[in-house]
């Protein structure tokens, strides 16, 4: 039989064993490791995707990822030209289709219409906009299929290969680059991806 | 040089060009086809718009090689004998001034028709926005089409 004197005394010495041995796990050498390694991850995922983003907010991109209901044009992300607009594919309206003037290639004049490969926007169901989103917004969007056109993290980085994409780093005459090379964009997305995916607040 | 082989307001034809010439180029040049215009040769202003596989396309800036194997119909194939209701439209509404730019509006038109039998005057204005006229007739192209819709649809 036991007393609730000696009741009393057995929990508080199993309580005492049990905080000492958790502060003992908390610091031990291995998990001060640990904690250092996630923190290293976390700070180089944020930077990796503040080098994404850098590209994802330039010119070339915004113009197709905006909640305009159309393409953009120029650096100053201004509304193309003859009201052209995204149509339900993306693809441009009934009669005005953005192949109508945009080839697989493109135009070697200034001010000649860009082309490339599956020459389109966004489709109007999952518009992908990510002009006027805080980097935190931006980052959080690119990771939700239901705002990435329900992609993986994963399948982010095919897309960022496709002649589409890609068309951005080599843009015809009169319009700028983004601020990364091509290749150095895709290896801080696999690093963002690798490190956590982390995102700002 | 290259032979191109395609259809043309529905004859076979064969182009030796360079793939890389403009379609437009080819049709005045090469078939003698002179309906269409051009305007800007930048796919600005509409003018040059021709039909590739049904779809209104800029044939300034779009190379022959690029339609290998495909139907291509200019003003001179919507019909002969003008019985195509966007012909029949645009002369019972007398839509051009100069004229210049009106095989291009008229090829725009067909292609929305085809796609939207019944367009609203916006639907007009996003299809033929690319479409560019210096003597300002877009009030009496949008009649124009409004008719068409309706003769079309009455032939039915």
């Amino acid at each position: 039989m036991i007393f609730p004197s000696q009741q009393r005394f057995l929990i508080c010495v199993c309580s005492t064993v049990l905080l000492l041995l958790a502060i003992v796990a908390r610091f031990s050498p291995h998990a001060l490791a640990w904690d250092q390694a996630n923190a290293g991850n976390n700070e180089k995922s944020l930077l990796a995707f503040r080098a994404v983003a850098s590209v994802l907010t330039s010119p070339r991109c915004l113009n197709c990822h905006s909640s305009y209901d159309g393409p953009l044009q120029g650096d100053d992300n201004h509304p193309h030209a003859m009201n052209v607009r995204r149509g339900v594919d993306g693809k441009g309206s009934s009669a005005l289709h953005c192949f109508a003037c945009h080839q697989a290639e493109n135009g070697k004049t200034l001010h000649s219409p860009p082309g490339a490969v599956g020459w389109q926007l966004p489709p109007a169901k999952t518009p992908m906009a990510w002009k006027g989103l805080t980097m935190g917004e931006l980052c959080r969007a690119l990771k939700d299929p239901a705002k990435n056109g329900n992609r993986s993290l994963q399948d982010l980085i095919p897309h960022m290969d496709t002649s589409l994409v890609r068309w951005a780093w080599n843009p015809g005459p009169g319009r700028t680059t983004p601020p990364l090379s091509h290749d150095e964009f895709v290896s801080r997305l696999k690093e963002w991806i690798d490190t956590g995916a982390a995102c700002p607040e | 040089m290259a032979t191109t082989r395609l259809i043309v307001n529905g004859k076979p034809r064969e182009l030796n060009v360079d793939p890389a010439m403009p379609l437009l180029w080819a049709l005045r040049e090469q078939l003698g086809l002179t309906g269409t215009k051009f305007g800007c040769g930048m796919a600005l202003c509409g003018a040059c718009t021709v039909h590739v596989d049904g779809n209104a396309v800029r044939s300034c800036v779009t190379p022959v090689g690029a339609v290998a194997g495909k139907h291509v119909t200019t003003i001179e194939g919507l019909s002969s004998d003008l019985s195509h209701p966007v012909q029949r439209a645009w002369l019972q509404v007398q839509v051009p001034q100069c004229g210049y730019c009106q095989p291009g509006q008229m090829m725009s038109a067909a292609a929305l028709l085809t796609a939207n039998a019944n367009p609203s005057d916006a639907d007009i204005d996003d299809a033929l926005a690319g479409n560019l006229c210096r003597c300002g007739t877009y009030a009496r192209i949008r009649k124009a089409i409004h008719v068409a819709a309706e003769l079309a649809r009455s032939a039915k």
